[in-house]
């Protein structure tokens, strides 16, 4: 079995952080502390996601192989559910990407239920790409995501517009990732 | 199942976890604060956990910081805008015991402030986190005590009771802003209680550059504003809202734009306004005596 972070408690609260940053500015890209080993088809930032907020009270939806649902098992103790909809956290590792409209998105006076997705993304760059604008953005951030559906604008205007239900989004790229939270809306092409 | 011993900051106290918080907590209040920030403004029940501290001092915002917090960190905590009261040293003592973070009283050196019932005078960054620590989390208890049918008001998004009753308010007291608590619209969606800050400190919540989070402990909410964030004061047009400070100038400093306090000086009656926030204002008076 692979090992998880070098150091539980404090790599966890450096991988929290990025995720709060990340979520608090939308578009804007985070590095984090990379675990030492991966388990095959994971990579850094989705691993340190993970182990950062996957536990027994988080069942959890992947598509990654054997050894990476093997290790999520050992590592944080999350129950792996087969269908995406009872997912309150989907690691999604392969080329197809469940549809934001099947996942749990909360209730009305629980949005806060709403499903995160971390997606593993081919790439993330930011200065072009997606036109990001809303809370946490001064006035608007540009985000470039290689890997994700060519329909993902149109899945994300329909999920923003179910504020405040809805489902946010963790994308990770190597060791890096940015998120888009249900309130950022996005437009294509600057 | 994961590692329980790890490494401890150097100088922290090893009968603890980092932090005080167990990681399951930490867990537990990190994913409540991600959903937080994504729908600003929404208050999220958590799993509070107690405090070796009683309520009131603020476990709430104690337990954010707890879930925040990493050796990289400078804790600034004020109590009314001082950072010399007994419970804003007792809070920085705890902290610096269980998880070793270096603390500070300077508002430009700290990169998260725990603040009971003010905002720094001094403009936030982009690298400081707020986290506020608040007793009554909901804005609407006083016009409607079920708190089921508060939860139903806040997802219908229906605030015209709040206005009935704030315009109640206003039109007796005659101004908008002299008071505290004042209620916020956060990104046009959630009204929202700013915590006990004055409302002078109102406007310092609207597109601010840093990240701020609320801990409420005994009634077991998290909620948040998001960086750069519209946040509006409610008001009415004929009672606009306007944040109100006392017409003088500091005793101390001579600042003429700072919140400031009221200080009874002798047993005859004499009396001083000074800043609330005491580092703003030794800030202010020591550019003063550089200037001279
Ligand atoms: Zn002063």
């Amino acid at each position: 079995m692979k090992t998880g972070f070098t150091d539980p408690v404090l790599d966890a609260q450096a991988g929290f952080r990025a995720l709060m940053q990340a979520m608090a500015r939308p578009g804007r890209v985070q590095q984090v502390i990379p675990p030492p080993e991966l388990p095959a088809g994971l990579e850094a930032a989705a691993a340190a996601t993970i182990l950062t907020l996957a536990d027994a009270e988080t069942p959890l939806w992947t598509d990654a192989g054997e050894e990476a649902r093997a290790w999520i098992t050992f590592h944080t103790g999350a129950p792996l559910v087969a269908e995406p909809a009872s997912a309150m956290l989907l690691l999604n590792t392969g080329a197809t990407m469940p549809a934001l409209a099947t996942l749990h998105a909360g209730e009305d006076e629980t949005p806060q239920d709403g499903a995160t997705l971390i997606r593993q993304v081919t790439g993330l760059a930011e200065g072009s790409g997606w036109r990001l604008t809303g809370p946490g953005i001064e006035r608007e951030h540009h985000l470039a995501v290689m890997g994700v559906p060519g329909d993902f604008p149109a899945q994300w205007r329909a999920n923003a517009a179910r504020f405040p239900r809805g489902v946010d989004v963790v994308l990770c790229a190597g060791g890096r990732l940015a998120a888009l939270p249900r309130s950022v809306a996005l437009r294509e092409g600057g | 199942m994961t590692a329980s011993a790890h490494m401890q900051a150097p100088d922290t106290d090893p009968g603890y976890n980092f932090a005080y918080l167990d990681e399951a907590t930490k867990r537990m209040i990190r994913r409540t604060l991600l959903k937080a920030i994504a729908i600003p403004g929404h208050q999220i029940p958590f799993g509070a956990r107690e405090m070796p501290l009683p309520y009131g001092w603020g476990t709430g915002g104690i337990q954010v910081t707890a879930s925040i917090l990493g050796p990289d960190d400078t804790l600034k905590v004020i109590d009314q805008g001082a950072d010399d009261t007994t419970n804003a040293v007792s809070i920085r003592r705890f902290f610096h015991r269980v998880a070793g973070v270096r603390t500070t009283t300077r508002t430009a050196e700290a990169t998260i402030i725990q603040t009971r019932h003010r905002i720094p005078e001094r403009p936030l960054t982009e690298g400081q986190v707020m986290v506020f620590q608040v007793p009554m989390p909901e804005p609407l208890f006083k016009l409607e005590p079920r708190l089921a049918e508060t939860r139903r008001l806040h997802a219908l998004g229906d605030y015209s009771l709040a206005q009935v009753k704030l315009y109640e308010d206003i039109a007796r007291q005659g101004e908008g802003g002299s008071s505290y608590s004042h209620p916020v619209m956060v990104n046009h969606r959630y009204l929202m209680s700013p915590s006990p800050i004055p409302g002078f400190d109102n406007p310092k919540l609207h597109m601010s550059p840093a990240l701020m989070l609320f801990g409420a402990g005994r009634e077991k909410k998290i909620y948040a504003v998001p960086p750069y964030t519209s946040v509006v004061s409610l008001d009415f047009d004929d009672h606009p809202f306007r944040p109100v400070r006392a017409p003088h100038a500091c005793a101390a400093c001579g600042s003429t734009t700072s919140y400031l306090d009221e200080i009874v000086t002798d047993d005859r009656g004499g009396r001083m306004f000074v800043c609330s926030d005491t580092d703003h204002c030794a800030e202010n008076q020591m550019a003063r005596k550089a200037a001279e």
